[in-house]
């Protein structure tokens, strides 16, 4: 199963959530099926997209947060499974490709590719109650549908090949991606107000 | 010497004056009776990470949300959170106010905080984050309003180094 699969899977349900990815070949598959402003990629800081998806989620209880993580990036923050367990935001999906590679900084070995690492028994042993582990498109689809109804955290460890796309670019800067962002969140809070 | 009470509580009513509804924390000593004051208050909600570079993400999307947020943390905490406030908050322009208790410094008895303090203002020039001592009660609401202000204004991290002076007391 290859991630960009997944992520088009996902992409038609993602259009009235907020969604951070991580940086990369992730966030350049999502931005490659079409950017929209309530997509934040998360280019650095390896580690981080999670935290800032709890802190979407337990500062936005009426939207449905979306994490699209990696495993190279969730093993420089091991600890955000254990707080992500403590705070239990009801309303965020924090989806792990996990590759078994560093792909996006040169695809380098990284510690779950010998299989020794098991990243979703991790997530349970922090004590997140829901966690799939996926290694197919039909398994990833169900466990998606079922994270998405789920009015509580749910964590999908999907196992995916090692590749990536064949070119890397975005028409949005930085700081650009983060001020549209905010604001399309600014605006469905108004809406809803 | 012990952590100054009537300080943390003064401390703690500069953050609520500033408008802050939401904290996130990594506990230490001279936190910890501000840190029980924002447990018990309803109108604040606190955070506390496993390590204080998590607190950047959360304070980024705190921000996202709308939310004014403030970030505590002890000052190695800031040390071992610098990727995040670099490759986050300054590249993506996300204010962040951290207050930092800054351990190891004059005054400091206990080995183990000394470099870790002695380096900490050089760290913030490095970086060019603007600071300022907070030492004592009468100013530092002030500050912290302050300090908020201008991270807010000018999209990029502000610390208020909480010092020795302002949160440990005679016994």
């Amino acid at each position: 199963m290859k991630r960009a699969e997944c992520i088009g899977m996902l992409y038609p349900v993602l259009d009235d959530k907020p969604v951070v990815t991580i940086m990369g070949a992730c966030a350049q598959e999502l931005y490659d099926l079409g950017h929209r402003d309530n997509f934040f990629y998360l280019q650095h800081a390896m580690g981080l997209a999670s935290s800032i998806g709890l802190g979407l989620a337990l500062h936005l209880p009426h939207e449905r947060v979306v994490v699209l993580d990696g495993d190279g990036s969730v093993l420089m923050n091991l600890g955000t499974l254990a707080t992500l367990a403590r705070y239990r935001p009801r309303n965020l999906v924090h989806v792990i490709f996990d590759n078994g590679s560093l792909l996006s900084t040169g695809g380098y070995d990284s510690h779950t590719a010998s299989g020794m690492t098991d990243l979703a028994a991790m997530a349970r042993a922090a004590g997140i109650e829901h966690v799939a582990s996926v290694d197919s498109v039909m398994t990833f689809g169900e466990a998606a549908i079922e994270a998405f109804a789920r009015p509580d955290l749910s964590v999908i460890v999907a196992r995916v090949a090692a590749v990536g796309p064949n070119h890397y670019g975005m028409d949005l800067h930085l700081p650009e991606n983060a001020f549209r962002f905010k604001r399309w969140i600014r605006a469905r809070k108004t809406a809803e107000a | 010497m012990s952590v100054s009470y009537e300080n943390s509580k003064i401390v703690f009513q500069g953050i609520k004056d500033a408008g802050v509804t939401s904290l996130s924390a990594l506990p230490e000593t001279w936190l910890g009776l501000l840190l029980q004051q924002a447990e018990r208050d309803p109108a604040v909600r606190l955070i506390q990470v496993a390590k204080e570079e998590e607190a950047i993400g959360v304070a980024a999307g705190a921000y996202f949300a709308g939310e004014r947020h403030i970030l505590l943390m002890q000052n190695h905490g800031f040390l071992a959170a610098i990727n995040g406030i670099v490759s986050l908050a300054m590249l993506y322009s996300v204010p962040l106010c951290m207050l930092i208790a800054l351990r190891g410094h004059f005054g400091e008895p206990y080995p183990w905080h000394t470099r870790g303090g002695i380096v900490t203002e050089g760290v913030l020039r490095a970086l060019n984050i603007p600071f300022e001592y907070a030492r004592n009660p009468t100013d530092v609401g002030r500050q912290i309003r302050e300090a908020y202000a201008l991270s807010e204004s000018s999209l990029s991290p502000v610390a208020l180094l909480l010092t020795r002076n302002l949160m440990e007391e005679a016994l």
